[in-house]
Formats: C-alpha cells, structure tokens, sequence
C-alpha cells in the first residue's frame, strides 16, 4: 500500500483508482492510507453542485470542466448517484456527459453510488475527495443529487456549492426543500431556454432580498448547459467566490470548521466502535433488553451500567 | 343489437363465464406479447356503440381503418421490399439485382454504420465498421455502382438513413439525373426521421432544430421538384426493437408523425402540400392480433387527427400509407429455422393489416447479414401469402370481427392516452427531452426479458421445447478486404475530382447553412462534383453542433 | 450496505447505436447489487480503456450488434493491456457468430461471449462467477 500512495504522489491515475476503490470498500488498510495521505490534502478547491435529478448536473460539470482546462487547472470529479435501497446496485451515468474529458490527461472522473448512506454524500465520498486532492488535483468538483441529506453534507464538503434548478414552469421556487436556499453560494438555473425562466430567478432574488443579508449574496447565474450558454457568467461567479472566500478570511473558517467536524467525526467512530465491538449481543445485553421492556430498568441507567464496563484502553 | 337481444346475449354470456370458470385453465399467461391482458371471447357486448359508417367506413375512405385503397390487394399486391445492403457498392448492387430477379418489387438500401453516422470510409472512427452492417457509400461514384443496371424510374428504392438523409437523397437524385431520369419521374422513400432517432434508434449527428430544418427543406424541394417522392418514412420499427409495447410504438410514432406535420406547418408549407407524402414504417411483431388491430387504429387516429386537429383536406393527407418489417427482436439465435415461421406469421399479419410494403427478415438475422438462401426464403414468404393463401382476394377479412374491433378499439384509447400525457409534459420535444419515451422504452424491454428469464413469457427452442444443438447454418460473411478497397477508392476519387469545385461547394454550404436557404440545392452540388458525404456532414457539423446523448437511465 | 461491490463498466464501443441490450443488463446487474458504469453510446476503445482505469472496474462488458467486434474488441484488449489492466475480465454480447466468439475466447480476447437469448440470470451468474473466483486467487 505504500506503493500506492507514493504512486499517487506521483500523480498515477491508476494508483488514485485504486486508492479510491479502498476507501470507497472501507478495507481495513483505509486509516493507514488516509493518514499516510493527509499531509498531501488541504490544497484542491472543492466545488460542490447539487440539484434535483433532471436538472443537468452532469451535463453543467462537463461544461466546467471544459471551463477550468481551458484555465489550465487540473480537475478531479465525483459524480455520485443514488444506489438501489433494494438492492445496494447503482446505475452511474454522469460519465455520458462527461466522456469528451475521459482522455484528458489533466481530469480524473470518478463515479461513486451512495451505497446506503442516508444524505447524497457519504464519509467515504468525502475521503475520495481527499485522495483527489492528495493525487494534486487543483480543484475537486462533487457532483451529486439533491436528495435526502446530500445538500447539508455538500456544504459542508465543499468550499463553493451551487445548487442548480430548472425553470419551474407552474411550480414556484416556494416547491424547494427547506434549507436548500441557506446551503447555495450560487444558484444556477439551467435548461433557461425553457419557459418560466424569467420566473424562477425573479422569485430566487425575491427569497434572497428577505433573508438578512450574509457577506455573501449568492449570484442567480442562468444557463443552457447542452448549448454552453451562460457558462462564461458561471465561472466568473465561482472566481468572485472564491476570492470573497481568501480574502475575507472565510475559506479558512470554512476549512477550520470542516477539520473539527473530520476530528469529532473519527472520534465518535472510534469509540463507538470501541465500544460496539466489546458489546456484543450476549446474553447479558438481551437480559437487559428485557428488563427494560417490563419496565425493571430504565434505557438511561442501563446505558450507563453498560458504559462503565467498557475498556477504552486496551 | 336491438335491447331485447342484447339482454339474452347478456344472459347467455353470464352462463358461459359460469361454464368456463369451472374449467381448467393452461399456466401460461393470457396476454399479448406487449403484456394487454386478452379477454376469452370477445361478443356484441364488447362494440357497443359501435357503428359501421364512423367506426370503420369503407376502404379508401374516411376514417380508412379497412384500408387506404378502395381495392387494396385486389388492385395491387404490396410491395415487396427487402432492406438490404453490405459490403461495398459492387457487392449490394449484386444483391439488388439477385432480389429483383426473385421477385423483389422494389429496393430498399442498408447502409453501414459509418455511412449512417456521417463519417467517410477512411476516417478513424471507421475502423472496423465499413460494410459490416449495411453498404458503404462515401459519395456519388458509389451510388452510381449501387444503382448499376437498375432504371430508378422502373423501381422505387427506400433508403433508411435520418441525420444524413439530405445528403444520400441528392446522391440518389444525382445519379437519377446521370441515367437521363427527371426528377419528376422518380419516387422512393427517404427514412428521415429523426425524431426517433432521439428515442430509439439514437444514429444522430446535428441536434433536434437544425435537423428539423433538414427535414422541412426536404419536404419542400420534394414537393417542388420530386413529387412522387416520400420525404419521409415515420418510424415505430425501432422504437418497438427498442423494447416498446404494441401501444407505445402505434402512440409514440403517430405523435413523431404530428410532431413533423406541426414543423411543416409551422416552416409556412401548406399541409396539404406536404401530408401526401409522409409516410410510416411499422413492426410486424409476433403477436398476431395485436399488430393487425395496431395498423388498423393507426390509420383512424390519424385520418381523424389530421383532418379535424390539423385541417387537411386532401384525402391523400388522411391517408397512411405504410412499410412494414418483420420484428428483428422476435427472432433468436438459437434453432435459427423456426424464425421462419416466426417471420411468416408476422408477415401475414401486417398483410392483413393492410401494410402498402413489407420486408420479411431472414432467419440468420440474428447472427448476421442474410445470406442469399435465406433472404430468398424470406421472400418467397411473402410470394406465399400473395398468390397462395388466399388472403389477398378479400379486403380487410378481420373487420368486425368482435375481437379485432375490441382490440383495434382498445389500442386507439391507450393511444389517446399517451397522447394526453405528452401534451401535460408539454409536447412531444419537451418529453423527448425529458426522457419520457425513453423511460417507457426502457421499462417495458426491461420487463419484457425478466419475464422471458422467469420463463412466464415463452419463446420457443430458448425457455421452452429447446434442443441445445449447436447452429449449424451458413452465415454471410463481409469480405474483409472491402474496407480497404473502400479507402484505396476514396483516395483515388479525392484526386480525381475537382477539388477546388468541391471547396467551392462546401464554402457555399457554410454559408447557407448558417442562414435559412433550403440547403437540398447546395447539397446536390456538391454531391455532383463528387464531394463525399464526410466532407459535407463536416461542414454542417461545424454549423449545426452535434447532437449529445442525455445521460438518462 | 457499505463495503465491497461489484463494479463493472458497461460500454458501447464504435458506432452501433442498439443500447436496449446494454440497457437492460445494466438494470439487471444493478439489481443484483453491482455498481454498473454505463457511458453511453459511440465509445472509442481509449476512452473505454481510460474509463476502466479510472472507475477501478472488476470487469468490463462490451456490447456489440454492428458486425466489428472481431476488430474492437481485440482493440481494447490490447489498449487494456498496455495499461496493465489485462486482467480485468472482458466480456462482449451483442450479433456475434459462434465462430467469431470461438475465435475471440481461444484468442484470449473475452473471457466470455454472449449472444441474445441469453438470460440475464446467466449473464450475471457469469459475472458474479468471475468475480469469486478473482478473488480466490
């Protein structure tokens, strides 16, 4: 496995496949490597977008691409679709409208299924963004449906979010899910060519006006992905971001935010499965699992009866 | 049915379904092959309301569910037009003149897949490709081999091409030209729809709106220069190879078909000006009934739709004329010979469907390009029917026929209904775009083969009655050697001609592309002067963009 | 739900524009739980080598109806090759002759041809197959 993170290092594509494939597998040597690998991260920007399937997710990220090549960036990007409850399979299809960049020597393209995690982006989507950026791509950009979750754990992956919609027509802006306005720093209405347009960014601005004004108020950029329109607009608002973001200092609030999540989130991990592995389902446990049902013992005593006889030291 | 006699009908209907629910019933499921449910027996009950004048009328005439000529068969038998081509044009022009000699009534033209993409033998996205499934043709000197000996104004060809379609069609009337043939005298069919290329058969090049103005300008040179001429041929076959129901294919190519006629209208053409000449191409699959009741409500829905939605007045407007092929999705790779049987069944029902042309496939079609033997096999199918069975003496036998007319019925409402779905989607390039057809496609093939896996849908000698013996027939093989024949020819041709002519050309087109003219004049140009079909769709390509697939699932 | 899958990339090469057949196994593979990687119509044999690399697939299915998979397929087996991913199974289905297949078996170009009538079951028991037995050695 050192072999593979040196190769990564040295920007091997198929050592970032391989790497991805293990962390995305949870096989018992990932700590090992996200540790070895850490040192290396830090650098890419990340780009989130996100927006409810049918808006032209993929097709946008083909364009941004093309966008930050010609800029001369190189670009990692996860395109993540919803795995079967039912069967754990997933059909992952951005890559259709991304397969002009598939030789592009400077782009990595990786799709990735949710695989039973509740929100659209899950732990291992974001320790596959690490191996991106430890691999030394400048920007990362996560491609993901809106659905459940995703919106909330994309903002907090990403350094930039775009939330992309398409004209309503009848429905109104209002049809949104809660929160998906907090999480947007641009908004993108794409397929503009269709009617209702005009509609959607007017009620957009509208909902934006009543908010109390952040530092920040989220451009409405509107474009025709399929026809490369408005993409020119949407990289100059991603640009204006990002440098609101380095200059007000806010980028590394971001970053400094996302760290102690990572940190907490690995420190729950570690104890629960501290303690779940030392727990099992013994008797002991059903036994109290049935005193609890008859109302002999509470869940709460019981909870910390169970805690005291945990070693956390071995 | 007067009140009295319906009631004793009723009465007597009751008791049979007492009967018949006390016997046993065979395992296998009572559905069409599109997965209708099909009732036991269909009576008097079934039609009420049912009225001869409104509902069926007589062939020839308005709503012309019984047929688009007043004497069909009895005037003149189908054409009997097998699609072919493979190889290069040397190698079809030999199989054009075997079929006509067998007594093939008119051409159809197969071309390869290069060729339907728009790129040249030569190019690098070529390899491999060139004649494998269908005739390699580049430019006019391989029309003009393809067409050797063949008097075009003798015999009408059908050419299944839809992005390129302007472009082989000049060939084709170049090359009429060269044999000393008017324009006026020569008829045929160019495929051309593209829409459904979008849906199903997905050979694309430019996208939806300058490929609607290739369309529209065909339409109009045609009704200017080439009036017996079928700009265009709309198409359920590959929608229904796709993997469609019965009800989706007759729905979604009759909305194709409105669709066309809406950007006729909507180009300032007159419909009546244009309608004669669209024409349909139809599957003939295995479920016998079904295929019989779907042509017959096909072509009600659209004499009615054209003449009260969309104002035409010419007969010939209301009529449909269609092709018809046999199902290539029916057929199986496994004990090869019953295809036979399969394709002959399904033949019989597009005749007594009253097709206009129909092509029978071969029984090694699912292995490969048909050899002679089994292409002759296919057509004397159809010789069979004509002039042996009987079935052509008489005009639309199934009419009224309680169960044809439940089911022609049946198929016209499921119709209607998605008719109404597309519209709340917003129209039928909204709902290309949205995926809507293709979802339904998509569906329906998917749970088409689980029911073939589960062994509840049955296809003879693979789930059921099967031998495992090894295939053991002889399979047409594409001479190798053809592709780089091909491009030594090309090269050869590129010296010949006169290359600043051809630029000059070309130059012209990208003008004209960019602008409004009808482009068929420009095209043929070109084509004139030998510039190959690469060269043009390269052109137009730069002006129109490419057509990208959605990534939808 | 986590942890291992079966990845394979499902891929149309050349010009052929016939995806029901590619379509349809990749619904069944999915659910049969795998990860299926379709990208789309038109592929060249380097963007379907880059694609494996790059999605780390287990095993690569081709589906061919247009005649050239004696010419394609080697094609990519080659191109996989030169990346060093000659050992990821390559199956094709599609209009593919008993002796073309035979050819491309013994070739060492597939690991596995299959042809309509086919079911999907024994598609993916093939490819479930594969996998065990890659992961045995």
């Amino acid at each position: 496995m050192q072999q593979l993170v040196a190769e990564l290092l040295q920007g091997k594509k198929r050592a970032a496949a391989r790497l991805i494939s293990l962390v995305e597998n949870d096989e018992p040597q990932k700590r090992e490597l996200l540790k070895e690998i850490y040192p290396y991260t830090g650098k890419a920007y990340i780009v989130g977008i996100t927006g409810a399937p049918g808006s032209g997710k993929s097709s946008l990220t083909d364009r941004l691409l093309q966008k930050m090549r010609s800029n001369g960036l190189t670009v990692g990007v996860i395109a993540v679709d919803p795995s079967s409850p039912f069967s754990g399979g997933a059909i992952l299809g951005d890559r259709i409208r991304m397969q002009d960049h598939a030789l592009d020597e400077n782009v990595f393209i990786r799709s990735m299924g949710t695989r039973g995690s509740l929100g659209g982006l899950s732990r291992t989507t974001r320790e596959a963004i690490q191996v991106l950026d430890a691999f030394g791509k400048d920007i990362v950009i996560v491609e993901t449906v809106g659905v459940g979750q995703s919106e909330v754990d994309i903002v907090r992956t990403a350094d930039t979010t775009l939330v992309m919609l398409t004209p309503a027509g009848g429905d109104s802006v209002q049809t949104l899910k809660a929160g998906i306005m907090e999480i947007a720093d641009i908004f993108v209405i794409n397929k503009a060519d269709l009617p209702g347009a005009e509609k959607t960014e007017t009620e957009i601005k509208a909902m934006l006006d009543m908010k109390n004004s952040n530092k920040w108020r989220p451009p409405v950029v509107t474009t025709v992905a399929t026809i490369n329109e408005g993409i020119d607009n949407l990289w100059e608002a991603l640009q204006q971001h990002r440098s609101y973001l380095e200059e007000s200092g806010r980028l590394m609030e971001i970053r400094r935010q996302r760290v102690r999540r990572e940190l907490t989130e690995q420190v729950e991990y570690l104890v629960k499965n501290k303690i779940w592995s030392q727990v099992k389902d013994t008797i002991e446990l059903n036994d109290m699992v049935e005193k609890i049902l008859s109302r002999r013992l509470d869940p709460y005593s019981a909870a910390s009866e169970l805690l005291e006889k945990i070693d956390f030291y071995d | 049915m007067d009140i009295i006699k319906a009631e004793k009908v009723r009465k007597n209907k009751e008791s049979w379904e007492d009967e018949i629910s006390g016997l046993p019933e065979r395992s296998e499921p009572f559905d069409t092959v599109s997965g209708m449910p099909v009732q036991a027996l269909c009576t008097p009950l079934d039609l009420k309301g049912f009225d001869y004048e409104e509902d069926l009328g007589f062939p020839g005439s308005y709503p012309y569910t019984r047929g688009i000529q007043a004497n069909m068969y009895r005037g003149r038998i189908w054409t009997m037009r097998q699609f072919s081509g493979f190889g290069d044009a040397y190698d079809s022009n030999r199989r054009y003149c075997y079929l006509l000699e067998q007594g093939q009534t008119g051409l159809s033209v197969a071309f390869d897949l290069p060729t339907i993409m728009g790129y040249d033998s030569d190019h690098e996205r070529s390899l491999g490709e060139v004649g494998r499934c269908g005739v390699a043709i580049d430019s006019l000197e391989d029309m003009e081999i393809l067409f050797d000996q063949i008097p075009v104004d003798k015999v009408t060809t059908s050419m299944t091409i839809n992005g390129p379609a302007a472009i082989l069609w000049c060939m084709y009337l170049a090359n009429a030209e060269k044999q000393g043939i008017s324009l006026d005298r020569v008829g045929g069919t160019v495929q051309n729809d593209i829409l459904k290329e979008y849906i199903a058969q997905k050979s694309w090049i430019f996208p939806p709106e300058p490929s609607m103005r290739l369309i529209t300008d065909i339409f109009s040179f045609a009704a200017d220069h080439v009036p017996q001429w079928n700009t265009i041929s709309i198409s359920g076959y590959h929608i229904r190879e796709a993997g469609s129901t019965a009800a989706q294919e007759l729905a979604f190519t009759l909305a194709d078909g409105f669709a066309y006629v809406e950007a006729g209208i909507k180009a300032g053409l007159d419909v009546d000006n244009f309608a004669p000449r669209l024409s349909f191409f139809f599957n003939a699959h295995i479920d016998f009934f079904e295929e019989i009741c779907k042509y017959r409500a096909a072509r009600r829905i659209w004499a009615r739709r054209m003449k009260e939605l969309y104002g035409a007045k010419d007969p010939r407007s209301l009529k449909m004329r269609f092709h018809t092929q046999t199902a290539g999705c029916s057929l199986t790779a496994r004990e090869p010979e019953n295809n036979i049987v399969r394709t002959a069944i399904e033949a019989l029902s597009a005749v007594l469907g009253g097709t206009q042309s129909l092509h029978t496939n071969s029984m090694d079609e699912v292995l490969a390009l048909p050899t002679e033997r089994a292409v002759k096999i296919a057509l004397r199918t159809q010789q069979v029917i004509a002039y042996e069975s009987g079935v052509a003496n008489t005009i639309d036998p199934l009419g009224g026929s309680y169960f044809i007319e439940t089911l022609t019925n049946r198929l016209e409402s499921e119709a209607e209904e998605y008719f109404r779905r597309i519209d709340e989607l917003g129209g039928i390039m909204a709902a290309i775009d949205c995926g809507f057809f293709q979802q339904e496609i998509a569906d329906a093939a998917y749970a088409y083969q689980r029911a073939i896996d589960a062994g509840e849908r049955i296809v003879v000698g693979v789930n059921r009655h099967h031998s495992d013996e090894p295939v053991q027939i002889d399979l047409l093989k594409i001479n190798p050697a053809v592709e780089s024949d091909q491009v030594r020819r090309l090269k050869l041709l590129k010296e010949k001609r006169d290359n600043t002519a051809v630029s000059r050309c070309l130059e012209e087109l990208r003008h004209s592309a960019a602008g409004s003219d009808n482009l068929i004049p420009i095209i043929l140009k070109a084509v004139k002067v030998y510039a190959t079909e690469g060269e043009i769709v390269a052109v137009l390509k730069e002006v129109f963009g490419e057509y990208r697939e959605k990534p939808l699932f | 739900m986590p942890g291992r899958k079966v990845r394979v990339l499902v891929a149309k090469p050349g010009l052929d524009g016939h995806d029901r057949g590619a379509r349809v196994v990749a619904r069944a593979l999915r659910d049969a739980g795998m990860e299926v990687i379709y990208t789309g119509l038109h592929q060249t044999p380097e963007q379907i080598a880059e694609t494996a690399l790059q999605e780390d697939v287990d095993v690569i299915g081709l589906s061919i109806l247009s005649g050239a998979h004696m010419t394609l397929t080697p094609r990519i087996k080659g191109l996989l090759q030169e990346k060093g991913l000659g050992d990821i199974a390559l199956v094709v289905g599609g209009i593919i002759p008993e002796d073309d297949a035979a050819e491309l078996l013994k070739g060492g170009f597939a690991d596995q041809v299959f042809t309509p009538g086919d079911s999907l079951d024994k598609i993916t028991g093939c490819i479930n197959g594969i996998i065990s037995s890659h992961r045995k050695s």
